[in-house]
């Protein structure tokens, strides 16, 4: 095998730090599928969630429980006839979802997965994620012009206007964080985002409980100008349905309208990482300092296989409870099969582990170590993709003028309140 | 190809201000006008990078940084300008603004 | 599995591309800055200008001066782009887009402009023993904290540029006044 495929394996430092481009390639194309895999998935579970908060079933009919219905919309939406409105840009038109595209998944390059499971590590990392994930308004506001048309105009315009203030207050929030880190004995902070979660590893507390209420009225500050950031619910007043039809997407179809969508969920999942990585400690497992004997360790990496298992036997109970008539035979049959699969990866995740464990510093280890930092990032991120379908499901949608009003009157003295008390208490401790 | 000296990026930075130039003396659209501005500056903020990586210290970044924020100020209040005066006459051209009193 | 062959393959690689990147970007750079003098469309230049203004970020990395990239992109593409675009939508296009794109001077301006450009050239060449050939080296990883000691100071002493920068910041409080006294019909 060449060089430069082994080389890198044993390496501590991400692939774009210790300068090989094989891996780098690697790890995109994983991420890519990664996400585009977990935008699926997104899309079943945000229709069954909300189907089952408001007491209904939701997609039961393509697959068993409807876990084939998001490759049956996939299906659609490339088949469907991509419409240009004969009044439209057309180069503007065509080239405006790309933009939210490529911004939404140009961030993903700096997210930790794991101390070097990510990209690259940029010593500038969370200004280049806030930087790059702002450029995604950009795609929104072209298209509603693009458009030529009412609804579109006005989404764009709503959209732009909150998105850019709701910055103010996210990035006062961010900078409170990033103080955070300079809190050690040189007094130097970071902006890499490999470097805040060590930060927190260093100074044994996410920074969501350091300086208690502090980290966390920023965290909650972030979480709630994140909500408007990504244009969802119940700050989603750029495709209000029942105000603008579908706001800035209204004259858009099939392919072009599904990499909207599919930029709007990768922005979620991105800023997601962002809350996680700054505040909940990014990689690390809970109690990372506190129960941090071999034999804990060893706890703490089984948990990937058991969720695994987990999922395997709630789909097996599915399994049994299905109508016991010969309509539902071959869902049954797929469901049993989905079920084995995710019991096989549990099993797999399992002997990792266990592998992993006897076995010091070898290969497997390694693979082990790197399983349970992706793992504990993907779970933090997961809870907070669970709460953005809390929140539509809950709330009703804000009007204009009080949206504005929260993010300038509210967030923001808040924010820089935050900040300020923040920077007085570090100086008083350290 | 050569190796990438000072001059390269002087080069470009100058290209830049002309084509900025070149916007401002000849279009009518204002907002263009100050489209055009925004590419003067980048010209300049080039010119102070490559000169504080010519000379091994960071004082060019930091003036370009100031000049950033001098940018975002000049948008502000240029656009703030050009939406009162869109408001009271209903275009946006330069030689349409001929008027010294309203 | 030996480690010391990064750095070969890593010194094989990474200087090779640097005039590649040079030319890609300085040449974005320049087509964008054409586009925006010459489209008719506004937000046609802006797009452009938005092209512009992501090459020169570029080429900031490769000077490398991380910190002033990651500006330009967050304040001059994340934000005064999309100020742009809004005011751009906000006033009338329709009409406007359909007039001549430039006004009744144009050939002066251009003569103007033609004769910054020679005496740009003159310079470059009477000027050209001024700039050395090599460029230094400027430390990447503390980047950002250079330019903050320069801003702010370290402890106890304050920084080359603090009063400078205290100067901006009024200046910006100043615009923000500015630009609301003026758009606002009613104080």
């Amino acid at each position: 095998m060449p060089n430069f495929v082994m080389s890198y394996l044993g390496s501590t430092v991400t692939p774009g730090e210790a300068g090989n481009q094989f891996w780098a390639l690697i790890y995109v194309l994983i991420i890519f599928t990664g996400v585009s895999v977990a935008v699926i998935a997104m899309n079943w579970i945000e229709r069954k969630a909300l189907a089952h908060f408001q007491v209904r079933l939701g997609p039961m009919r393509v697959g068993p429980h409807g876990l084939l219905q998001p490759f049956a919309d996939a299906l659609k939406l490339m088949l469907k006839e991509d419409i240009i409105p004969a009044a439209a840009d057309q180069f503007v038109f065509w080239v405006a979802p790309l933009i939210g595209l490529l911004a939404a998944f140009t961030v993903y390059t700096v997210i930790p997965f794991g101390p070097s499971q990510a990209v690259s590590d940029m010593n500038i990392g969370i200004l280049f994620m806030l930087g790059v994930s702002s450029l995604g308004v950009l795609g929104i506001v072209v298209a509603g012009w693009a458009s030529n048309s009412h609804y579109p105009l006005i989404g764009a315009l709503r959209s732009s206007a909150q998105m850019v203030s709701y910055e103010v207050a996210m990035g006062l929030a961010v900078v409170s964080a990033v103080l955070m880190t300079s809190m050690n004995e040189k007094g130097t902070g970071t902006l890499s985002m490999i470097g805040i979660v060590q930060a927190q590893q260093q100074q044994g507390v996410w920074f969501i409980f350091k300086f208690f209420p502090l980290g966390f009225i920023a965290f909650v500050i972030f979480s709630i100008a994140m909500i408007a950031e990504t244009n969802r619910a119940p700050f989603d007043m750029a495709e209000a349905e029942s105000e603008l039809t579908a706001g800035y997407h209204t004259e858009y179809s099939g392919l072009r309208w599904s990499l909207f969508m599919l930029a709007e969920y990768a922005a979620m999942i991105a800023v997601s990482s962002i809350a996680v990585t700054l505040w909940l400690g990014g990689w690390m497992r809970p109690f990372a300092n506190l129960l941090h004997a071999p034999a804990w360790d060893f706890i703490f990496s089984l948990f990937p296989g058991l969720t695994f298992g987990s999922l395997a036997a709630i789909a097996f109970v599915g399994v049994t409870r299905m109508p016991a008539h010969s309509f539902f035979k071959i869902q049954r049959i797929g469901l049993a099969v989905f079920a084995a699969l995710l019991g096989f990866i549990a099993l797999l995740l399992l002997a990792i582990a266990i592998v992993g464990r006897s076995a010091d510093a070898s290969l497997a280890a390694r693979f082990n170590e790197g399983i349970d930092y992706v793992y504990w990032f993907v779970l933090k991120v997961a809870v907070f993709m669970y709460l953005f379908i809390w929140y539509r499901a809950t709330w009703p949608r804000y009007r204009f003028d009080q949206l504005m009003r929260i993010g300038w009157k509210v967030l923001l003295p808040i924010s820089l309140g935050v900040l300020v008390v923040t920077a007085i208490v570090g100086v008083i401790v350290s | 190809m050569a190796e990438i000296t000072t001059l390269h990026y002087l080069v470009v930075a100058a290209a830049l201000f002309v084509l900025g130039v070149i916007g401002v003396l000849t279009r009518r659209n204002v907002v263009v006008v100050l489209m055009s501005i925004e590419l003067i500056l980048n010209a300049v903020n080039l010119n102070l990078v490559a000169f504080s990586r010519m000379w091994g210290n960071l004082h060019g970044q930091v003036f370009s940084i100031f000049i950033t924020v001098d940018a975002a100020a000049e948008a502000a209040v240029g656009l703030g300008i050009l939406i009162a005066f869109f408001r009271n006459t209903e275009t946006i051209n330069v030689d349409e603004i001929d008027l010294l009193k309203w | 599995m030996n480690p010391g062959m990064n750095s070969a393959f890593n010194s094989g690689m990474a200087p090779v591309a640097t005039p590649f990147f040079f030319y890609m970007l300085s040449g974005l750079a320049i087509v964008g800055g054409l586009l925006v003098i010459t489209r008719r469309n506004a937000v046609h230049s802006a797009l452009a200008l938005i092209v512009t203004l992501l090459a020169v970020a570029g080429l900031y990395l490769m000077l490398y001066a991380p910190f002033v990239a990651g500006v330009q992109i967050i304040v001059y593409a994340g934000g005064i782009m999309v100020l742009f675009l809004f005011v751009i939508m906000l006033v009338n296009i329709e009409r406007s887009s359909k007039e001549r794109r430039f006004n009744r001077m144009w050939p002066v301006g251009l003569a103007a402009a033609c004769a910054l450009m020679a005496l740009f050239v003159s310079a470059f060449v009477k000027g050209r023993a001024l700039f050395p050939d090599r460029m230094m080296s400027l430390p990447e990883s503390s980047n950002t904290q250079q330019i903050a000691t320069m801003l702010y100071g370290e402890a106890g002493r304050m920084g080359q540029y603090t009063f400078a920068f205290e100067i901006a910041s009024l200046l910006l409080l100043v615009a923000i006044l500015g630009a609301v006294i003026m758009t606002k019909k009613k104080i």
